[in-house]
Formats: structure tokens, sequence, C-alpha cells
């Protein structure tokens, strides 16, 4: 029994039975918190943890869904283009936008995390936070955090704001689609850019766009935010 | 559904390659959106060309985190150990970035 829940065609089986399943039950009922790929992820692991399968095994069978990330994110490219006449109109909002929340970012997840006791290679790792992970792994090295941490941080920040980012942003008012789209992936990279794609192309093109921009201006402004405060 | 398989890989692949020759930590993938966007917008490349797996890809973005971020439970001891600084920084920045990136955008562009 064991022998063939570990086989790959069964790990890949299950993850996108279950993202189906809780597909089918977030359209219809579209509540944030049952989000079909946080629920997805928290039913894996419950999975896993309960057959002690480790995620190595596991993830045998399930990279092949990953492997389809890179095409994914250059696929991008083809709302961008669609939606490149609105974003053109308001270049300056979106960069001035992307300069600001890199460095704020930066500044709160680092600085909340170091007033509260984290060792400074835990600061470090949490630093680049908000930026699609190949990214943040790189930074994480660069300023001697722990890339793995990193790369867990990432993936979680990226659920809270697919899960609860669309409801904050509606509670503070921020409704203009192209504020809203950029918000979610600034703050959320891909797992945003893939919730603000449900919402329309503009906000997700938009939100593709604010993933590019925000890594690589928190990559640039990490490694000497980090040397002058912490 | 071939032909656009084979462009969006063709940039995809360009991208890591620019990636790893001047050893920059932006991932191979986002060299090629930037890449293929520009190609779009000069009409080197046509949007009809590469939307058929594009529409499917995006389609289903979401679906392709899941295997890494099952991934997080192999990070839980190291979360667990530092858990209240990490947590609270995690909940507080990321709504501070959501909020700061939204409303800049949205007042400059009423003004």
């Amino acid at each position: 029994m064991k022998s063939l829940l570990t086989q790959p065609i069964f790990s890949f089986f299950v993850t996108i039975g279950l993202f189906y399943f809780f597909k089918i039950i977030y359209t219809k009922y579209p509540f944030a918190l049952l989000n079909p790929v946080m629920l997805s992820v928290i039913t894996l692991i419950l999975y896993l943890k309960s057959f002690q399968i480790p995620y190595e095994e596991y993830f045998e069978g399930a990279k092949v869904i990953s492997f389809f990330l890179g095409p994914a994110v250059v696929a991008l490219a083809v709302p961008l283009h669609e939606q490149m006449v609105e974003i053109k109109k308001r270049k300056s909002p979106l960069l001035i936008s992307v300069g600001v929340a890199s460095i704020i970012g930066v500044l709160a997840a680092a600085g909340i995390a170091h007033a509260l006791g984290a060792s400074s290679e835990v600061v470090a790792s949490i630093a680049p936070k908000s930026v699609t992970a190949p990214i943040a792994m790189g930074i994480a090295q660069k300023i001697n955090g722990i890339p793995s941490l990193t790369t867990a941080i990432v993936i979680a920040t990226g659920i809270l704001g697919a899960v609860l980012g669309p409801g904050f942003l509606r509670l503070c008012g921020i409704k203009d689609p192209l504020a809203f789209g950029f918000a979610m992936g600034s703050a959320s990279h891909g797992i945003g850019t893939a919730r603000a794609l449900e919402e329309g192309e503009l906000q997700g093109s938009v939100a593709g766009l604010a993933m590019a921009l925000n890594g690589v201006a928190t990559a640039t402004v990490t490694p000497f935010l980090i040397k002058l405060f912490f | 559904m071939i032909e656009s398989l084979f462009f969006l890989f063709c940039f995809l692949i360009l991208g890591e390659f620019i990636s790893t020759l001047l050893t920059l930590p932006i991932p191979g993938s986002v060299i090629g959106m930037v890449l293929l966007t520009v190609a779009l917008e000069f009409n080197i490349v046509k949007a009809e060309t590469v939307k058929p797996s594009s529409k499917i890809l995006l389609n289903n973005l979401s679906l392709l985190f899941i295997p890494p971020g099952v991934g997080l439970m192999v990070y839980f001891n190291i979360i667990n150990e530092y858990f209240l600084p990490i947590v609270i920084s995690y909940f507080v920045s990321t709504f501070a970035v959501l909020y700061i990136s939204g409303i800049i955008v949205q007042r400059l562009d009423r003004s």
C-alpha cells in the first residue's frame, strides 16, 4: 500500500486531484479562506505527515507540475504586452511605487524581526520575503541569511497575500485595478500574481510586472539597507 | 500549441543563459519574461504565436506553486525556533507592502 502512495504518479495524482476538488469548492463558495492553493498545501502536508512520506519522495512525482513555473513566468509577457498601453500611461506612479515599497518592505520585515530578538541570520533571511523565491534566495545568500528559510517565508508570504490581500486592499479603499494588481505582485510575487489574474487580465499582468520590478529593486536595495541598519 | 511552447522555452532558455552568463541574482524566467515582452512590443514575435500554451499555463498558475508550497513542511522546525519574530514580521511587512504599493499607484494617478 505504502509503495503505491510513494509512486511518482500518485504524488502527481493527489496534487492535481486536491487542487481540482478545492477549486470546485472555491468556485461555489468564493471565500478568501477557501483559497485552493492554501487548502491543497495544508491537506498535502497533513497527508505526507500522517503517512510519514518524506517531502523529497512526494516532490519526485510532483516536480513535473512546478517544472512549468519557468515557462509560466515567461508567459506573463503576453498579458503584459496586451495591457502595455494602460501600463505606459501610468509609468511613473508604478516606478515610484516599487521604489518605495521595496525599501519599506525590507525595512519592515528586517526591522520587526530584529526588534523582536531574531538572530542576524534570521533577520537576513526574512528581509527579501516579498520577492519571487529564486531572487529572494540569491539576496539571502549575499547578506548571510539562510536561503532555505527564505524560501519557506517567501512561499508563506505568497499564500498570505493571495488569501488575505484582496480583502485587505478593498478594505483600504484600493479598488483601482492597476493599483490592486500592482500591490498583489509587489507584496506576494507569483502566488499573488496568480490570484490577481483571477480578478482580470489587467490586474494579473500588472502583478507580473510588479513581481519582476520589485525583484530587481529589492535585490538592489537589500544589501545596502542591511549594512546600514542592521 | 507546440509552436507556442517552443517559443516560451526559447525565451526561458535565453533568460537562463543571460542569468548564468552575467551571474545575475535575477532568475532566467523573469529575464525571459522581460525579453518576450520586448519581442512582442517590437512585433518580433506575434502574440498569437505564444498565446495557446501561455493561456493554459496562466489559467493554472496557482496549481504550479503547490509542490514548492508543500516544501514549507521541511522548515517547520526552524520557523518554530523563532516563531514570534518571524510571524509578526511576516504579517506586518506583507500588509505594509500591499498597502503602500497600492496606495501610491492609486493616489498618484488621481492627482
